[in-house]
């Protein structure tokens, strides 16, 4: 039994070996900038809390107030924390992949080495997954030293914005690998990822949307990250509701990997 | 599988070897073996398939039909394997510019399995084998070209392969630089690495290959040493001449006048000048002279590699 346990899990700890040393060489490029990244990720929450939150969220507050009465920072600071996330994990699966595929051509050279296309994948995804976390707990930190969490389970928001980053960065990998310049990623922002940022949930609830657009919000990932770590924050946690939440999530975030061991392959592989 | 004993084994083997991309075929159905510590060139114009043939042994481009093996060993099923002990130099230099020199060779050495330490020891050595010590720590962005095509080289040496691919290994380089890298393949050649290159320069081919293969339009269509391709295809000496045209002359023939008659193996007619080939240059250009030929200019000189492949792959420009 334990020799056929050896030979059956050989393979997989190789291939995990051999992703992690992708992960490697993010890290060496990111030692070089890792300071200036780290005071961005502190100073961007801070600057977006206290303009919308506490801004904004007098005149919210005022004003009839957010579904529940929560203070408007407490509502939107778990929701932007997702949508910070998922705006990195979006940027970070284009124009730096397409960089390595077309530009620089780094992964032709990795391709050279025992490393295949989904070891190139893989790695690249788990460096944008380190990167969501980082952001995220930075976030975490400003959003609790301001007094916007309701409750501790704020900490499990951060494992919650990191699977919304992938469920973009896997699919957008895919469609990268598809892509011969960045034109289609100009394309991309414009008419995905900036309507998808404003109309999730993010600064006001979707039943406020029009009807025919509600369908829509309910089909993005960061409708369904926003909507489960607002609940930890706030406290109010509904298991049923999570559970399909983060289904959902991570249901993107695979089919994105598949398509994107499919796109790896027929572009670094001809 | 390998026997490592048995040294004789080609390291690549190919037989039918053929690439297609749709309806093109960018490979068709060449055969070869390189032995071990051969230095074995792909020579031919651009696009007469050598970089494609060279994807496939370096096994990240598969093949359409016929059979290849690596250190024995099938592309398809071992790729990851053959490239742990392979070379790679590509026709683009693919480094990394957000890491400096050192950090290139470092991150590759992972790539190999490496641990840091060892991999660090090996950077710092091939830095030193490829003079550029000094730029460790700067970016790779200012290096010149040459330093660039040195930095991939001592890159494709972290692994320490026994076989060492290398696509158009100094195109685009100065002298100097072409030169110096011409030195170190030609150490890696004494220390026993198997070197397989792809070249346009005929002067490269001559210097560093034992054996070659001249490419034409997908096909292998010559094989042999520089020495006895150059006996087989062409003569030993071309004697070149140039004339005083005027100006309604299309030609140099009224000016020869059938005066090289039986004089040459082969003459050929070139817009600006005759190239008579022939074993004894000097002979035919003094005879040319008494029967009354006076060229502007004479040349005699050896013939080269060049001269072989314009004789097989034609004169007209490839695009």
């Amino acid at each position: 039994m334990a020799v056929i346990g050896v030979r059956l899990s050989r393979p997989v700890e190789f291939a995990t070996r051999k992703s992690i040393r992708v992960l490697e060489h993010d890290l060496l490029v990111f030692r070089r900038g890792w300071f200036n990244y780290l005071l961005n990720g502190l100073t961007q929450p801070f600057m977006y809390l206290v303009a919308m939150g506490i801004g904004l969220g007098l005149y919210v507050n005022k004003n009839g107030g957010t579904p529940g009465g929560v203070p408007y920072l407490n509502y939107i600071a778990p929701a932007l924390m997702v949508t910070q996330a998922m705006l990195a994990g979006a940027f970070e699966a284009a124009w730096p992949i397409m960089a390595k595929i077309n530009w620089t051509k780094t992964y032709h050279a990795a391709l050279n080495t025992p490393l295949g296309a989904q070891d190139l994948l893989a790695g690249d995804l788990m460096w944008i997954a380190f990167r969501a976390a980082l952001l995220s707990m930075l976030f975490t930190t400003v959003i609790v030293a301001l007094g916007a969490a309701s409750s501790p389970l704020i900490v499990l928001a951060v494992p919650v914005a990191v699977l919304t980053a992938l469920s973009f960065a896997a699919p957008i990998m895919a469609f990268t690998a598809t892509q011969e310049g960045d034109n289609g990623f100009n394309v991309l922002f414009r008419f995905g990822i900036t309507p998808i940022f404003l109309f999730s949930g993010t600064f006001y609830p979707v039943e406020k949307l029009p009807l025919f657009m509600q369908p829509v919000a309910w089909l993005t990932p960061t409708y369904h990250g926003v909507a489960v770590a607002r609940s930890l924050s706030l406290g109010q946690v509904d298991p049923f509701g999570t559970a399909v939440h983060l289904t959902f999530l991570a249901a993107v975030t695979l089919a994105g990997f598949a398509a994107a061991r499919v796109t790896f392959r027929r572009r670094l592989v001809l | 599988m390998t026997n490592p004993a048995n040294t004789t084994e080609p390291q690549i083997h190919a037989r039918g070897l053929t690439k297609r991309f749709g309806t093109f075929t960018a490979v068709d159905a060449v055969d070869f073996d390189v032995a071990p510590g051969e230095a074995f060139g792909f020579l031919g114009p651009n696009g007469a398939g050598k970089t494609s043939t060279m994807r496939m042994i370096g096994t990240v481009s598969p093949i359409t039909a016929g059979t290849l093996t690596i250190f024995g060993l099938d592309p398809a099923h071992h790729g990851a394997k053959i490239r742990a002990r392979l070379g790679v130099v590509p026709q683009a230099d693919t480094l990394d510019e957000e890491l400096s020199v050192l950090e290139n060779l470092l991150i590759y050495g992972r790539y190999f399995d490496l641990a840091w330490a060892e991999s660090r020891r090996r950077a710092k050595e091939l830095l030193e084998f490829v003079q550029l010590t000094e730029r460790s720590n700067d970016k790779v962005e200012p290096l010149s070209g040459g330093m660039k095509r040195r930095l991939v080289i001592a890159r494709s040496l972290m692994n320490e392969p026994s076989l060492l691919l290398l696509d158009e290994p100094t195109t685009g380089l100065d002298p100097q630089a072409r030169h110096l890298v011409w030195d170190r393949l030609y150490r890696l050649k004494q220390r026993g690495v198997t070197l397989c290159l792809t070249t346009h320069y005929m002067d490269e081919a001559e210097q560093l290959c034992d054996r070659l293969v001249v490419m034409d339009k997908a096909r292998i269509v010559a094989v042999g040493s520089p020495r006895q391709l150059i006996d087989e295809y062409v003569t030993r000496e071309v004697l070149e001449l140039r004339f005083r045209r005027a100006e309604d002359e299309t030609d140099d023939s009224a000016h020869m006048d059938g005066k090289l008659e039986g004089l040459a193996d082969r003459i050929e007619q070139l817009p600006d000048r005759v190239l008579v080939y022939t074993a004894d240059g000097e002979a035919v250009a003094a005879t040319a002279y008494e029967r009354g030929l006076r060229p502007a200019s004479v040349l005699v000189r050896r013939s080269t590699l060049e001269d072989v492949f314009l004789r097989l792959t034609g004169r007209s420009l490839v695009e």
